[in-house]
């Protein structure tokens, strides 16, 4: 605390300003700086959630590390990443470039696109869960045979269905920020290309693209690190079934938490959430010289 | 239109971007977009088309008729089932956890944001905005072992206040960015004259910073709110009783109830998502600018 009172203004008068800071501090350190280091601690424990806790050394990382379920729901969890990923980029990048047309349908379009944001997962998991399925769902009604599977019933279907799902939800939001990032890029550069000659395609290749790097990695990295929480979605949707097709880590952790009672290999699964998370951001600041936070505080 | 999509951040388009102009990309022809555009469409409001019209179906009439086509006999019957079961007590309280959470945790945000821009000299300030930055790119699910033991040890398990605390410190991060963001904008003058008019760091905080950023504020509060009111693992691991339900986990829940029963089911995500339809309806720009919370750059 006694950075408080040691670092004081430029004038030399005692300030306030550390103590503003001071309320989200305990907030934020309170619930998500020691649970963080709580759930690493944890993970060295046996505890079935309601009992006594006990130190138990690496018993719970064992449990977890020889279990053949992790290398499994790490798996899923990476696949549900990329895929999601190799979907919503493209489609949110052409999306959002059609959207930062200034005719006036198209405003009216993003006021619909927008909508499924306002759903919580778990009303869409509950929609989606109806609409699919196979007697009266979306595909029955209409005839279709290629409609009325049994989405939620096979395991590359319902994967499939996830992707699809989480797309449906997020698209609209990456598009948004596309649409920013493209309305930014100066009109100069497309003059100049279009004096040269360069058709739409190369246009799009050689200036829109290129503009747009530090928002795809802005955009990217939201897609990565948020799919490491597509727990809500996926728990009302899927269970992680069928069988354990769509069990992301954040599942795993969820089931053998507060299912199986098992808190010690469920913190270890946590602790590797957190590490993925961390190496992830990492990764994409690497990749980009930047990451989405440090983004919004350059040219400060 | 899609200018007024940007507007809300006014101060923050301006002179530091390259170029920037509105609408700039508004002549060039973009078949595949255009053709992107119109089928997300399709692909957006067909489900959102058949939640509505099927939950204005009679059950029976739901496994007679074709999915798509409107109800013959539009029924409120379903809407109805949902109120009997407790839907005003889950609605409420929905409103007092994002309520709660949301005002102190944009006012903590606040101060926090306002500090850690004026005191950036400061070792302590930039050290709390590094953590800060850090529960950024932490999946902060991934603490829900640990505040489950914390809510129980304070003895709030099963009760409001056990997910109104972690969902104020769920929040912080992303809202002292985006306002310290903002009140980074504010001309440097203005404080400096607050000043020499003998005003406090706490009086230039209500009196200046705050009104000026009054946009990034709300657009804080909104996206907050989204967040909070559709929130559902806290829920899910903090409560038990159906007393201490929220909207999100009284879905889930209706869904094992009556299962069967897809028009009433759909009427309920329709009741627990209209708020926020409303919401949408009269604060467009600023829920849409809240969605996105700059990161648009």
């Amino acid at each position: 605390m006694s950075a408080l009172t040691s670092s004081t203004g430029r004038e030399g008068r005692r300030s306030i300003l550390p103590w503003l800071a001071v309320p989200a501090l305990l907030f934020f350190v309170g619930f998500a700086v020691v649970p963080l280091v709580g759930v690493f601690v944890l993970s060295f424990t046996t505890w079935d959630g309601i009992g006594t806790i006990h130190l138990s050394g690496l018993t719970s990382w064992r449990a977890v590390l020889t279990n053949p379920g992790l290398p499994h729901a790490l798996w899923v969890t990476f696949l549900v990443m990329a895929v999601s990923w190799a979907v919503q980029t493209p489609a949110s990048i052409l999306l959002g470039t059609f959207l930062a047309g200034r005719q006036r349908y198209r405003a009216v379009l993003s006021l619909i696109y927008f909508v499924p944001l306002l759903l919580s997962s778990a009303a869409i998991a509950v929609a989606y869960r109806a609409l699919l399925d196979p007697n009266f769902g979306l595909g029955a009604g209409l005839g279709f045979e290629w409609l009325s599977k049994d989405w939620l019933g096979r395991p590359w279907l319902a994967f499939g269905v996830v992707v699809f799902v989480v797309s449906w939800q997020f698209v609209p939001f990456h598009s948004l920020i596309y649409q920013g990032g493209v309305q930014q890029i100066p009109q100069s550069l497309y003059e100049a290309a279009q004096l040269d000659g360069a058709g739409q395609v190369r246009q799009f290749f050689s200036i829109t693209l290129p503009q747009l790097k530090y928002t795809i990695i802005t955009s990217s990295t939201l897609m990565v690190i948020g799919s490491l929480t597509f727990f809500d979605l996926i728990f009302v949707l899927t269970e992680g079934g069928p069988g354990d097709a769509t069990r992301v880590l954040a599942l795993d952790m969820y089931k053998r938490g507060f299912q199986a009672d098992l808190m010690g290999p469920a913190s270890a699964i946590a602790v590797i959430l957190v590490l993925m998370g961390l190496a992830i951001a990492l990764l994409l600041r690497r990749l980009g010289g930047r990451d989405a936070g440090e983004s919004q505080l350059e040219g400060v | 239109m899609t200018t007024t999509l940007t507007k809300p951040r006014p101060q923050k388009t301006a002179p530091r971007e390259r170029g920037h102009r509105p609408g700039a990309t508004a002549r060039r022809r973009n078949w595949l977009g255009g053709l992107a555009g119109w089928l997300w469409l399709a692909v957006v409001v067909v489900p959102l088309y058949w939640i509505l019209i099927t939950s204005l179906k009679a059950r029976s009439d739901y496994y007679a008729s074709n999915p798509l086509a409107p109800p013959t006999d539009p029924t409120l019957d379903n809407y109805e089932l949902v109120f009997e079961s407790d839907f005003i007590s889950y609605f409420w309280n929905s409103v007092v956890v994002t309520a709660g959470a949301v005002v102190p945790a944009v006012a903590v945000s606040f101060m926090a944001a306002y500090a850690i821009v004026r005191g950036w000299r400061m070792r302590f300030l930039r050290v709390a905005n590094g953590m800060f930055l850090m529960g950024l790119a932490i999946p902060l699910q991934a603490t829900a072992i640990p505040v489950y033991l914390i809510i129980i040890k304070l003895q709030l398990y099963d009760s409001l206040l056990a997910l109104i605390l972690p969902s104020i410190a769920f929040a912080i991060p992303l809202s002292v960015l985006i306002l310290a963001n903002f009140i980074r904008d504010v001309p440097k003058e203005l404080f400096d004259s607050m000043r020499v008019d003998g005003a406090t760091e706490w009086g230039t905080l209500w009196r200046l910073a705050a009104p000026l950023t009054r946009p990034a504020i709300l657009t804080v509060t909104i996206f907050n709110a989204l967040t909070i009111w559709n929130g559902f693992l806290l829920p899910l691991i903090l409560t038990q009783s159906p007393s201490q339900r929220t909207l999100p986990l009284a879905l889930w829940t209706f869904q094992g109830e009556y299962g069967v029963n897809v028009p009433a089911l759909l009427a309920a995500v329709v009741l627990t998502t209209l708020p926020l339809i409303i919401l949408y309806a009269f604060g467009r720009r600023q829920l849409l600018s809240g969605l996105t919370a700059g990161f648009s750059r």
